[in-house]
């Protein structure tokens, strides 16, 4: 029977079996160890990826900078649940940090107040050019008054670390603080073409990137933090094996819940208005339906499990590298997950996760195995001299290889292994 | 043998079929003028005979050439024209460029060519400088005609020419309808105007549910009472 | 006066410098836009492509520059123009002319373009490595000091050899463009097809043969603009997001499918960024004097600190796409 013939539930089902042999394959091949880390990081990358699907699958929303709000969840996940820094604490530096953040609440007051000027009978125009001048003069205040503040802390305690809260706060604030950026850049973006919102989504990835590795007074920069703590007993009490798969039935458990709320909120009216507007919106506006509105939920809601799932990544990995979020690994390997598996398809979008994180960490060796044998054989048939660095250029054939898989499945595969299924309601 | 001959054509966008078997045919030097209610394919019937939509059965020829699902730019390099109803025109380039874009399969220079629309529509003489988005309707619609015009087409096909004009511009368009073809051009057009355009027209064509209603010279259908009366508002 | 020379060295010059290379590559990605309408995010890496292939070629022919006194790498560059404009007509054929052909959303094709950007990048490292190279093989950079007359000014206006030919380059490449729009038969087909796609095919115009060309001026454009940008400094193979984000914005604050727009654009991004990292303390430092016993003026007074240069672009999109999301010369589409 072809594949395209078959019945979908039965399609997926023999897909899934498929995913299972590269999987034992990778916990063969590399040890159980290997293949737990590997499948707790491929559950995280799904959360992460569903997050992706929502927004590029429900809503046809193309969010080019995920990279930026799995950065988000991961700094939040740092700052809660690393143990408080008590040369921070102990000394007067706490006071004048609360000092600048309180210039800031203030200047950003002053600032709205200007905005809303024009209801005092200010014209429009003018009330812009002061607007834009208060906010200038606040952003020069304050970033007067936090310089000196910000190096003292870096001098004299290092960073202000952490809150020693549990690890799962810090997950949840991570979402909270990728949910508010969203609705900043989906607030200016969503009105207009997609294309903009990837570009502008592109750029506040690089933003977030750039201020949480120059910021060093509150992430320590390259300088990186670690270890963090697990929400879960680690290794040195249960040996790799055993905690790494507690953390997998932890993520686990977080997917099905996010499973379970994204299909009754796909079959709900919710959802139909989301697809509705997705596929035609101007019918859906002459509907009635609040277009807008609908559309910054949702992507305010991917941004949110792209920082739940970012948190829970950093967490596993247990070291905060501001350096270590690249647009590579944490944007475009989530793209190529949600439409390899199918965008708008939860199940798709899960098995796309575990299939190219396979692909992903296996196309390195697998790369350097290859251009080994061509060396050899250049050695043996030819007499070549090898080129030193084989390494570093064979991880570059992830990229390469992440690129054409992304090239080939929107020209072969444009719905994904499993397409999206449209229910017919009554 | 006819300019232009459908048989039968059926076809439509994707899967919804609007056109069930129209036929139609003119003359070289004829007026053939497409009339019918909203929604009875008129338009689509245009877009089918100029390659823009998929004809799922029937055949349409050009002097007896089989242009069935012949590509646009082909036909226009065989001697047809099309005008579009809307956005029939280049709105950022100039007057003259517009023109010279409808002329672009001719060999230059294209001065004669230009020399004859500009006689044909003097408006646009002065205004051949000026981007073409910048004029008034009327005239649009003349640089819009006069790019179709500028590759010599023996058969020219416009839909709703005078759509949104004033009735000062559209006895203007109609004026120069003639002229064009007194010239030789044959011309099919699609006409919500229907009595205006069927007292120019040597052949008529009442279209209603994708398929030929009424089919005659353009006076006969005017003088048909039943035409008048479904068709024509009494 | 030397704090004036400061400002020239500083943001004048050096403003230009970044605001002709973002010119550059925004007339290309607005080409691309007007033309496909989609947002080609590989441009970036075709302009490190472009580099690269200079580079091979420098590396092949390390003297040619030295007969006629200009670096090697300039005179090479017209062949990797060339060459850049073949591989940008073939990505077109090999990826996106499939999507085009499938009549997907343009967003789609946005999505292609990441792909061949991750090929593209891929490739350029796995055969460069992911080291910084100099364009600068057989010879030495020119570095002009023009000694101002008088006494005030004791430093010189510093200008590099490279900053000149930028400079010089660039004129010719926007008037060449000009040209090439208003007065050839393909560039006319280019704008009537960017104004309306279907009229320029019931025109008859071979809509292919624009799309190639569109793809071959946007190829050797990122060439030249990558090239001259690694003469000044240095070829670095991942600049990509970090040159993609001021270009996007300088197209689309010059409004987007319009190429003089995107000249303004880059003008605009370029020295804004210039201006928002410059040291300002410098220029007030004159008038310390005048300032009542007691007040100091601060040592560094910048809007952002240089590792924070790409918010610039990043602000004055969000502001443009607030404001006026037209752009400053009324683009297309949005």
């Amino acid at each position: 029977m072809k594949l395209s013939a078959m019945p979908q539930s039965r399609r997926d089902l023999l897909l899934f079996l498929t995913l299972l042999i590269p999987v034992f394959g990778v916990f063969l091949a590399m040890g159980p160890a290997y293949g737990a880390r590997m499948s707790v990081e491929a559950a995280c990358y799904a959360i992460i990826a569903l997050g992706l699907t929502i927004q590029w699958g429900y809503a046809g929303q193309f969010n080019a900078g995920v990279m930026g709000f799995v950065a988000l969840g991961g700094v939040s996940a740092m700052l809660l649940s690393v143990p408080p820094n008590p040369d921070f604490w102990n000394s007067d530096l706490p006071g004048e940090l609360a000092r600048v953040l309180l210039t800031l609440v203030a200047g950003i007051a002053l600032v709205v107040a200007t905005s809303r000027l024009h209801r005092l009978g200010v014209s429009r125009r003018i009330r812009t050019v002061l607007t834009v001048g208060v906010a200038l003069i606040a952003y020069l205040t304050f970033i007067n008054q936090l310089t000196p503040v910000a190096s003292a802390i870096e001098s004299q305690a290092g960073f202000i670390g952490g809150m020693g809260l549990p690890a799962w706060v810090g997950w949840l604030v991570g979402g909270a603080l990728a949910g508010g950026i969203g609705y900043f850049i989906g607030h200016i973006c969503l009105g207009l073409r997609s294309d903009y919102l990837a570009i502008a989504t592109l750029g506040i990835a690089e933003i977030i990137k750039a201020f949480l590795k120059n910021a060093d007074w509150l992430t320590r920069g390259t300088a990186t933090v670690s270890p963090l703590p697990w929400p879960t007993p680690g290794a040195g009490e249960l040996g790799f094996v055993l905690s790494r798969s507690i953390y997998l039935s932890i993520t686990a458990v977080m997917i099905a819940v996010i499973f379970f709320l994204l299909h009754r909120a796909y079959h709900a009216p919710w959802g139909r208005t989301i697809r509705a507007i997705r596929d035609n919106e101007v019918s859906a506006a002459a509907m009635g339906k609040n277009i807008n509105k609908r559309r910054l939920e949702i992507f305010v809601f991917g941004c949110v499990l792209m920082g739940i799932g970012g948190a829970a990544l950093t967490s596993f990995n247990s070291i905060f590298d501001p350096s270590g979020y690249l647009p590579l690994n944490h944007t475009f390997l989530v793209l190529a997950m949600v439409i390899l598996g199918g965008p708008g398809n939860n199940l798709g979008t899960l098995f796309g996760a575990v299939l190219v994180y396979i692909i992903w960490i296996m196309s390195a060796p697998v790369a350097l195995f290859l251009m080994d044998l061509v060396v050899m054989a250049g050695q043996a048939w030819f007499g070549w001299e090898s080129a030193g660095n084989l390494d570093s250029r064979a991880l570059q054939a992830r990229v390469f290889v992440i690129g054409l898989l992304i090239s080939l499945v929107l020209r072969y595969a444009p719905k994904g292994l499993m397409p999206e299924r449209v229910p017919h309601h009554r | 043998m006819p300019l232009l001959d459908a048989q039968d054509v059926h076809g439509g966008y994707g899967s919804m079929n609007i056109l069930n078997g129209v036929d139609l045919a003119i003359e070289a030097h004829e007026i053939g003028v497409i009339v019918g209610p909203n929604g009875a394919g008129k338009s689509t019937m245009l877009k089918a005979i100029f390659g823009l939509l998929q004809v799922s059965q029937g055949s349409i020829r050009l002097r007896g050439e089989d242009i069935t699902n012949v590509a646009p730019n082909k036909l226009v390099q065989m001697g047809m024209g099309f005008v579009p109803q809307e956005y029939n025109i280049f709105p950022s380039l100039t007057v003259q460029e517009n023109l010279e874009m409808g002329a672009y399969i001719k060999p230059r220079p294209h001065t004669r060519l230009l020399d004859h629309v500009f006689e044909l529509f003097p408006p646009l003489v002065e205004k051949r400088r000026q981007p073409a988005g910048e004029l008034s309707g009327g005239q649009r619609q003349m640089v819009a005609m006069g790019r179709a015009l500028m590759t010599e087409p023996g058969l020219l096909l416009m839909d709703e020419p005078t759509a949104g004009l004033s009735p000062l511009f559209m006895n203007e368009i109609f004026t120069r309808i003639k002229e064009i073809n007194a010239a030789g051009v044959g011309i099919l057009m699609v006409e919500q105007n229907a009595k205006q355009a069927l007292g120019i027209a040597d052949k008529g064509f009442v279209l209603a549910a994708g398929q030929n209603r009424f089919t005659d010279t353009g006076q006969n259908l005017l003088n048909d009472p039943e035409v008048a009366r479904s068709f024509l508002g009494g | 006066m030397n704090e004036l020379v400061f400002f020239i060295n500083n943001v004048v010059v050096s403003g230009t410098v970044s605001s002709s290379i973002y010119a550059m590559g925004a007339i290309g990605v607005t080409l691309v836009f007007s033309i496909m309408r989609f947002a080609h995010f590989a441009h970036a890496d075709m302009m490190t492509l472009g580099a690269f292939f200079v580079l091979g070629l420098t590396m092949l022919f390390p003297e040619v520059g030295v007969a006629v006194g200009l670096p090697s790498a300039l005179i090479l560059m017209p062949i990797a123009m060339v060459l850049t404009a073949i591989v940008a007509v073939g990505i077109d054929r090999a990826f996106y002319k499939p999507l085009r052909d499938h009549n997907v959303k343009p967003i789609v094709l946005v999505i292609g373009s990441l792909g061949v950007t991750l090929m593209l990048q891929g490739l350029i490292r796995l055969f460069a490595g992911t080291g910084s190279r100099s364009l600068y093989i057989a010879e030495r950079k020119d570095i002009f000091r023009l000694e101002l007359p008088g006494e005030l000014a004791t430093r010189p206006i510093v200008i590099t050899e490279p900053q000149i030919i930028l400079f010089f380059c660039t004129v010719g490449a926007v008037v060449a463009l000009h040209w090439f729009l208003t007065r050839s038969r393909l560039g006319k087909a280019m704008r009537a097809m960017s104004d309306n796609p279907d009229l320029a095919r019931v025109s008859g115009i071979n809509t292919n043969t624009v799309i190639a060309v569109t793809w071959m001026i946007a190829g050797a454009l990122a060439t030249a603009a990558g090239t001259l940008l690694s003469l000044d400094v240095v070829l670095k193979p991942d600049l990509s997001f970090f040159l993609l984000l001021p270009i996007f914005a300088a197209a689309i604050v010059g409004g987007v499918g319009h190429p003089y727009g995107a000249i303004a654009g880059g003008f605009v991004v370029g020295f804004a960024e210039t201006l928002a990292v410059f040291n300002w303390a410098v220029l007030l430092r004159p008038f310390q004097d005048m300032l009542p016993a007691g007040w100091e003026l601060p040592t560094y007074l910048a809007f952002v600190g240089t590792e924070y240069k790409i918010t610039v672009p990043f602000f004055i999109l969000v502001a443009i796409l607030v404001w006026r999301p037209t752009g400053l010369f009324k683009g297309k589409v949005l």
